[in-house]
């Protein structure tokens, strides 16, 4: 199984604390793989909050190529923080030419776009890269977005984290996402990694989502080149809060609703029964079929778990104002926040949401039986 | 060697016919109750003349005979009076001591049974047990990954919906901007399909629906049931329960006469309106209610003289055109209960069936699509049309459904899949098969005669008497001696046993698959064959 930690924090973090945590919860995971993702960032990064920053792996050849591209586009390279490993990998771990991370600055022309233009093109640009990529695995690509990075690789977290030198004092985020192996179910590759992220939305599950293959023609369908992948069942819960609140304009609670919806017996007695009762049959295709715990992140930097409605994988959230933690196991939990208070522990089951916002001052619950006037 | 005498052409001998009967002269009392039963005649008491030769050892006396009479239980060879291999003989028989036999060898009655010029016309099905759903296996078993689920225990909502489904765009703005949401039902995914008052008998019927009622009051499972095209009772259209009910209208409008004057003494809506364009027995042709059936009560409901045969025409003759067949029928229709009944149309499975689906879909009125495959069952038709026309369902809804998913609509107009799910006894597997291929829903009249009626039609050309009135179990007899012989309330509790053993099967299947919150529409990941070909086809797995 997965084994899954979010952090958010008022001060901005090393991603070690996430790795260490996730090393604490080693037991329950067979350390073959890491996924991070970072937002709200700070250290050396914190001035460029508004640059689309690339993150991804290169070959030599792939360095070139994304050269070429970006060039023609007229987007400019404004700051470098790539990681080109010198010493030989952990074992199990390919060796890479360049951990990219890299930030741009938008081409001029880009000038009084709208900015669902602009995260449009940016999104265009990471599938293109993904593409090009694909031909000759000169390229890996996993976000290409503003106050986003994302590292992914094989191999034991512990081990590649000190291969990569992630305790570097300049890498840091205040949130952050990271999850502790590379995935069984489908064919290894490093898109079926966890977090999966699209146009400033994020989430990583743990469990087996059993409807993905119509969700993921569902998806698919939707006119939306965005809605590709698909490489791991998971990344179908990114996607589907991406729609709820970009094509829907809907939010947490929503989504809650859509992939987890109550049964039509349950739904008889809820207050606002009309409205759950059609955005259930709307989005039928996109009701999920867990065991899943799904950890996720929303452009407006809150952090949230939600549980599937079968409710067999752990998931805890705790933590102190000013920094929250987001764990598939309890002791990832204590290692990464010693301090924390207990009376903010709580354990989301079938029908919570538990959330932190950007204040980061407390543990928000919400459950699908109250009322979704209030809407993230 | 005797010469025969005069023969005629279709003068056929025992062991030409397809059914033979056995008879066991030292088991037989004599009672008769065999000859009694028989619906088709086939059987009579016959003097039958004995000789017993009288030989005594060495040959001191001359030998002679004996000559006597006997009693017998004869079959007929006649080919109106052809046994049917119903069995009823052996069913009332209290010694065992007859029973029909099937050729071995192709029989000749099917070069004879088109006497004065008509062709064989039979009810039941296709006699063909080929097909292709009882060879899919669900292959997506849950190890580890994923923990199966455990059927019995765990909480499953087994729930499909009828009607049309407005994209979540729309949904969401339509809630806020207080739109037309069209009606949506949600329903249990095996609806009993289209078996008319009039093709079923009133005891059958009224065991359905009291099946039907008890299912929905007492178990909670929304089942619904079609009527055919028939029109419906009267009080059962001014009683509550006809929202379990989805009324049929077809190019017939029988009974619709007797619909629309209850209108205003509708105490419930319809579940749905079914427009049927066409049934997969005998695609292209109207539908048909022999004369032998059409007694006082059948005409009065219908609104037609009795005794006489009540062919539909094989199209809504008042219409010219897709657009006008479907798309104003089903704004008419739609209309006149307030646009609050969901309408749909149910064709027979064809290689034109994406040329309905595609208008379907930009019609906003279209609740569904029903494709009835060439398995499905009939009450009367013609050999030729059961035996040889129509398509096979599996294809045709996979076909409808990738089509959906092309045009981004898979969720939008559900696809109701019938003809030919259980006709080998294998109903859950059948269903399940289906709506992983991508029906919504799966509609079923054969099995449903079969297990909760006791019907005694197989796959290989048993009883199909259904037409003329004849039905030995009184299923579709409208001969009240007949049937009377079929207690409703003991129908109403097949059906309950039948659809709590679906539903358990149902679960046995989608436990192992690790579903259990949604119906799992289009889950074709799921499905294996070992046919490559067929699986290209499906665009399933190909096991081996």
């Amino acid at each position: 199984m997965c084994r899954l930690f979010a952090v958010t924090s008022e001060e901005p973090l090393s991603p070690m604390v996430a790795i260490k945590a996730l090393d604490v919860m080693k037991e329950g995971h067979d350390g073959s793989g890491v996924g991070l993702f970072m937002t709200d960032l700070g250290g050396d990064l914190e001035p460029f909050k508004n640059s689309p920053i690339l993150s991804g792996i290169f070959s030599q050849e792939g360095i070139k190529k994304l050269d070429r591209y970006m060039m023609e586009i007229g987007l400019l390279t404004k700051y470098k923080f790539s990681i080109r490993p010198t010493v030989e990998p952990p074992t199990g771990t390919p060796k890479r030419d360049v951990y990219l991370i890299r930030v741009y600055e938008y081409p001029y022309e880009w000038d009084g776009l709208s900015q669902a233009e602009i995260d449009f093109r940016l999104m265009k640009i990471r599938l293109d890269l993904r593409a090009m990529g694909a031909e000759d695995q000169s390229m890996m690509v996993f976000s290409f977005w503003p106050d986003v990075i994302m590292i992914k690789e094989v191999g034991d977290p512990m081990q590649i984290a000190d291969y990569l030198g992630l305790d570097r004092i300049n890498l840091q985020a205040r949130i952050i996402m990271a999850q502790g192996r590379q995935n069984t179910n489908y064919a290894i590759t490093l898109y079926a990694c966890h977090p999966f992220f699209l146009q400033g939305v994020a989430s990583m599950t743990n469990g087996e989502n059993t409807a993905f293959g119509p969700i993921r023609e569902y998806l698919s369908s939707r006119g939306f080149p965005g809605y590709s992948g698909y490489e791991s069942d998971s990344e179908v819960f990114a996607h589907i809060l991406h729609y709820t609140k970009t094509k829907l304009g809907l939010g947490l609670e929503a989504y809650k609703h859509i992939i987890t919806p109550l049964t039509d017996q349950e739904l008889v007695s809820h207050p606002d029964r009309e409205f759950l009762r059609r955005l259930k049959h709307s989005c039928r295709f996109l009701t999920i079929d867990g065991p899943n715990c799904v950890i996720g992140c929303l452009p407006d930097k809150t952090v949230f778990m939600t549980q599937d409605s079968k409710k067999l994988r752990p998931g805890v959230v705790g933590g102190r104002p000013g920094m929250f933690a987001f764990s598939s196991e309890m002791c990832g939990l204590e290692e990464a926040i010693p301090d924390q208070q207990r009376s903010f522990e709580f354990q989301p089951m079938k029908y919570d949401v538990a959330f932190v916002d950007a204040r980061r001052t407390e543990v928000q619950r919400w459950n699908q039986w109250d009322t979704c006037i209030r809407q993230h | 060697m005797e010469p025969v005498g005069h023969m005629h052409p279709s003068t056929l001998s025992p062991t030409d016919h397809l059914w033979q009967v056995v008879w066991d002269r030292g088991r037989c009392t004599l009672c008769g109750r065999c000859t009694a039963v028989c619906p088709v005649r086939a059987l009579e008491l016959r003097v039958c003349r004995s000789r017993a030769l009288n030989l005594s050892p060495g040959l001191v006396e001359k030998p002679s005979n004996t000559y006597g009479a006997y009693h017998a239980v004869h079959c007929s060879t006649e080919i109106e009076r052809a046994c049917v291999g119903c069995g009823m003989c052996g069913l009332v028989c209290p010694n065992d001591a007859i029973a029909p036999v099937r050729s071995a060898e192709i029989d000749r009655l099917r070069f004879h049974n088109n006497q004065g010029g008509e062709p064989r016309r039979r009810g039941g099905r296709r006699n063909d047990t080929t097909g292709i759903l009882d060879r899919i296996k669900f292959v997506r078993i849950s190890m580890l990954t994923d923990p199966a689920l455990d059927a019995g225990r765990h909480e499953f909502e087994i729930r499909t919906l009828l009607g049309r489904v407005l994209p979540p765009e729309q949904a969401v703005a339509a809630a806020t901007e207080q739109g037309w949401i069209p009606p949506v039902r949600e329903i249990y995914p095996l609806i009993i399909g289209g078996m008319s008052f009039g093709a079923l008998s009133p005891t059958m019927w009224e065991g359905l629906q009291m099946g039907v009622a008890y299912l929905n009051e007492e178990l909670g499972m929304p089942v619904r049931i079609c009527t055919g095209e028939g029109g419906c009772p009267p009080r059962l259209l001014r009683s509550r329960f006809l929202k379990y009910v989805i009324l049929q209208i077809a190019s017939g409008y029988f009974g619709w006469d007797e619909i629309i004057h209850a209108l205003p003494h509708m105490k419930e809506d319809p579940c749905a309106v079914e427009i049927k364009y066409g049934q997969g027995a005998k695609p292209g042709d109207g539908g048909l209610l022999m004369w032998y059936k059409v007694n006082k009560l059948i005409a009065a409901i219908r609104g037609v003289p009795t005794g006489v045969s009540l062919p539909s025409p094989p199209t809504h003759q008042t219409k010219y055109s897709i657009e006008e067949s479907v798309a104003k029928m089903i704004q008419s229709i739609s209309m006149a209960w307030g646009f609050r009944v969901p309408v749909y149309p149910k064709i027979s499975a064809t290689t034109t069936s994406l040329a309905v689906l595609n208008n379907l879909a930009r019609n906003p009125y279209a609740a569904g699509l029903a494709i009835d495959g060439e398995d499905g069952g009939t009450g009367a038709a013609y050999n030729v049309s059961m035996n040889h026309m129509g398509h096979p369902i599996a294809s045709n809804v996979r076909d409808a459904y990738l089509n959906l998913v092309k045009i981004g609509k898979q969720n939008e107009i559900p696809i109701f899949a019938g003809g030919g799910a259980g006709k080998n006894g294998n109903l859950a597997a059948n269903a399940a098969a289906l709506i992983m291929l991508g029906a919504s829903g799966v509609q079923t009249g054969k099995y449903i005669m079969q297990a909760a009626a006791g019907c005694v039609g197989t796959e290989s050309d048993r009883c199909n008497i259904c037409n003329i009135g004849l039905c030995p179990k009184g299923i579709t007899s409208q001969d009240a001696r007949l049937y009377r012989r079929i207690d409703p309330e003991q129908v109403a509790q097949r059906l309950v046993d039948v659809y709590l053993s679906f539903d358990s099967e149902l679960k046995k299947i989608l436990a192992p698959l690790g579903r259990s919150t949604s119906l799992p529409i289009g889950m074709a990941d799921a499905l294996g064959i070992d046919d490559y070909q067929a699986a290209q086809r499906l665009q399933i797995r190909h096991v081996v």
